[in-house]
């Protein structure tokens, strides 16, 4: 029977690091953004602090680099500002998964349910590999839909989506520890 | 005759100096920013305390021979004909990123250019600066700063405008996320016109910071980007012309 794995970093391998808590304090809240009622998880602040940025990556990093991984793949746009780094760190390729028509050339496309109305999400035809082992990331989780739909891009292809990484993780995600049965793998909790 | 200036980047460029071709206007050859490789057939030059490095023109770039990493750069980006209109070939580095290696030299020619020398900022421009400018700020001890398209940044923003071919577009930053003094790095995949590098370097000085350079993965020339920078020195790894 498969070991529980919980979702939230300090709950998993990571208790009372106090990495984690100078990560969760590095990020600003920003209420009734982009609409009144959101909280919004700024992680502009943690890219202005350095160390603050650099234990996030390399919380990633020694979590992924031992699980032969072969493709990180980052959702457009914030997700491009954690992916790179750790691909770099753990000698992965990096493969960017865009909003409609910013990719060139062929493109397969994958849409996802919106709270109104749809979005959809592209990934590059021959970027990865049938049974290539893949990382997702993205800055935050919230209903999970984008996550879902760059799985699916990566499924789509024959790759195996090993785990979904984000930094924080909005409370709908916990109990959902799993997406379409990919574990998920959070830093931190939403600020208030 | 030729005309040299020295640029030295451990201290930003004079604004007395200009940007520089023969006489005939062609453009000068590049020669790679390099302590032990000081040109020679000086006319004109300007000590600096501490280190002397010479430049030709207002552009550096590593593409000339020198570094072995460079060739392997090159042909991992991929030209897409006809995008995302027709007769722009379009320089798409996402194969680059398909290649740890190529990407990793990419960073680490940045890195090693610009460790050590104080910068405090690393400003990337959506979407493809997102991807190399972080790990050169990680690497060098810099923040990492986003400049983005209108109502992406939550909270309060300076906006700049810049023209596009046709209309106009619009970069903004965050305040407060760069200061008085702060010495920024600029990074792009890509210099075109010159537009968005202008609009980016705009924002940082309107805060008091200091663009002491922008990089750039790729420069096409003939677009003369390069003179829409104020005379602040470009860095680029390949030309595609």
């Amino acid at each position: 029977m498969e070991k529980k794995r919980e979702m939230f970093a300090g709950e998993n391998g990571l208790q009372g690091d106090p990495r984690l808590k100078a990560i969760s304090e590095a990020i600003r809240v920003v209420p009734h953004f982009p609409k009144p009622g959101i909280m919004f998880q700024d992680i502009t602040t943690l890219l202005l602090d350095h160390k603050a940025f650099k234990d996030t990556v390399d919380i990633f990093v020694d979590r992924y680099r031992d699980m032969g991984i072969s493709v990180v793949a980052g959702v457009e746009a914030r997700g491009f500002m954690f992916g790179p780094s750790i691909a770099l760190a753990i000698g992965a390729k990096f493969v960017p998964l865009r909003k409609p028509k910013k990719l060139p050339g062929e493109v397969i496309s994958e849409a996802y349910v919106l709270e109104y109305g749809t979005d959809c999400l592209e990934m590059h035809v021959g970027a990865v590999q049938r049974g290539e082992r893949a990382l997702v990331i993205d800055d935050l989780i919230a209903t999970g839909g984008t996550l879902c739909a760059a799985i699916k891009l990566l499924e789509r292809v024959g790759a195996e989506v090993v785990e979904c990484a984000c930094v924080i993780g909005l409370p709908e995600a916990k109990g959902q520890c799993r997406l379409n049965g990919k574990p998920l793998y959070i830093l931190v909790e939403p600020r208030k | 005759m030729y005309v040299y200036k020295c640029v030295s980047i451990y201290s930003p460029p004079s604004p007395s100096l200009s940007c520089l071709s023969d006489h005939h206007n062609r453009p000068l050859p590049c020669v790679p920013l390099s302590e032990s490789n000081p040109v020679v057939h000086l006319r004109e030059t300007r000590k600096r305390r501490g280190s002397f490095v010479v430049s030709l023109s207002a552009t550096m770039s590593a593409c000339k021979d020198q570094d072995p990493r460079i060739h392997g750069i090159k042909t991992k980006i991929r030209v897409v004909p006809n995008f995302p209109k027709p007769g722009i070939m379009f320089q798409d580095i996402t194969t680059l990123l398909l290649d740890p290696k190529a990407f990793k030299d990419t960073i680490d020619l940045f890195v090693e250019r610009y460790k050590g020398k104080n910068i405090s900022v690393v400003a990337g421009i959506e979407a493809r600066g997102f991807i190399f400018g972080p790990p050169i700020a990680l690497a060098i001890g810099a923040k990492f700063v986003p400049l983005r398209k209108p109502r992406k940044l939550p909270g309060k923003v300076i906006s700049e405008e810049y023209i596009l071919e046709y209309g106009r577009d619009c970069l903004e930053m965050h305040v407060g996320a760069v200061e008085p003094g702060d010495r920024a790095l600029v990074v792009d995949d890509l210099i075109a016109t010159g537009g968005t590098l202008c609009a980016a370097m705009n924002l940082l000085e309107r805060v008091g910071a200091e663009v002491v350079e922008c990089a750039c993965v790729i420069e096409l020339p003939e677009l003369k980007g390069r003179d829409r920078l104020n005379g602040k020195p470009l860095y680029i790894l390949v030309e595609y012309h």
